[in-house]
């Protein structure tokens, strides 16, 4: 029927995260366009190298006119506080991956545990995102 | 490059006390994670999450607490101790206050560990199998069983934490 393309999550500072979700998650980067005609827009979106049809736009926290001044403030205040939302990754190994990220510069804020369904771990990115990582459990598969 | 609103710091703090509330960290730890003074960081702590860094950090470890003392048959005592608490004394008296019964009273209201535990049907097969002590070669007519009730390990702990992690949280 459908699918899902993109996901949007708001980012405190796009250069930040760009740098973030490329060089610490090793995601590619899928557009990155400025449109001049619309005060700078800059539509960015990176996504898992292995998973080509799915992308998380890194947006930035509009102004005027899009967002009145009070909630821009509200919304980075919310995402500050870790209340914006989790994006949810799964791996076929959990620790390896922890281990990988880790090496890369990721902070994460839980280590691997085990689970009733599975072992998980979970980070966040620089604006407060929220991120597990999960290896979910065989028999919940079969 | 914009200013990062301090509640981001203030949530590096909250994370911490997620992660680590196990060990023995404390409200100046928490400040530090913060980059924050002690004084500075409760107050501004509270303003963002509506309660003090102390007060989230205990509720965080009573929570665990709890789990563990439905869930497992740990002794209080070194339940005390894998959250992170050092006196039981002040962990008794915090856990009723929070939940309304001491630790021992509390467990004592739900179902033994023991229910809990997924142990596989082998096994229970294979230890509950009563041992049958002759076979009336010595004239005696009774035999007797090993054990009324099935006890896979007498010696061991049954830990079967069933917590479910708070997603995103």
């Amino acid at each position: 029927m459908y699918k899902i393309a993109n996901t949007q999550l708001w980012v405190h500072d796009q250069d930040e995260a760009l740098k973030f979700y490329t060089t610490k998650l090793g995601m590619e980067v899928r557009s990155d366009v400025t449109m001049a005609e619309m005060g700078n827009f800059r539509w960015l979106t990176v996504g898992p190298v292995d998973q080509p049809d799915f992308a998380i736009v890194l947006m930035a926290i509009p102004g005027a006119p899009v967002m009145d001044e009070q909630t821009s403030d509200d919304v980075r205040e919310l995402m500050a506080k870790g209340f914006a939302g989790t994006v949810f990754l799964t791996t076929d190994d959990c620790r390896a991956s922890y281990e990988s990220l880790r090496a890369r510069g990721v902070e994460f804020t839980e280590v691997p545990e085990e689970r009733p369904y599975g072992i998980d771990a979970g980070f966040r990115d620089p604006s407060g995102n929220s991120f597990r990582l999960t290896q979910v459990a065989d028999f919940v598969n079969a | 490059m914009p200013q990062v609103p301090i509640a981001r710091h203030l949530l590096r703090a909250k994370d911490l006390a997620d992660a680590r509330y196990a060990e023995s960290l404390d409200v100046a730890e928490l400040a530090k994670a913060a980059g924050l003074s002690s004084a500075h960081f409760s107050r501004a702590f509270r303003k963002a999450f509506g309660e003090s860094p102390h007060a989230y950090l205990l509720t965080r470890r009573l929570e665990r607490a709890a789990a563990l003392l439905r869930n497992t048959d740990n002794s209080v005592a070194d339940i005390c101790v894998a959250v992170g608490l050092s006196s039981i004394g002040s962990f008794t008296t915090s856990f009723r206050r929070m939940f309304g019964a001491t630790p021992t009273a509390y467990r004592a209201s739900f179902p033994p560990a023991a229910a809990f535990a997924r142990v596989p049907a082998c096994v229970v097969r294979a230890y509950s199998r009563p041992l049958l002590r002759t076979f009336r070669e010595d004239g005696t007519a009774v035999a007797s069983v090993a054990s009324a009730a099935p006890t896979p390990d007498p010696g061991g702990r049954h830990v079967q934490d069933r917590q479910h992690s708070a997603l995103g949280a």
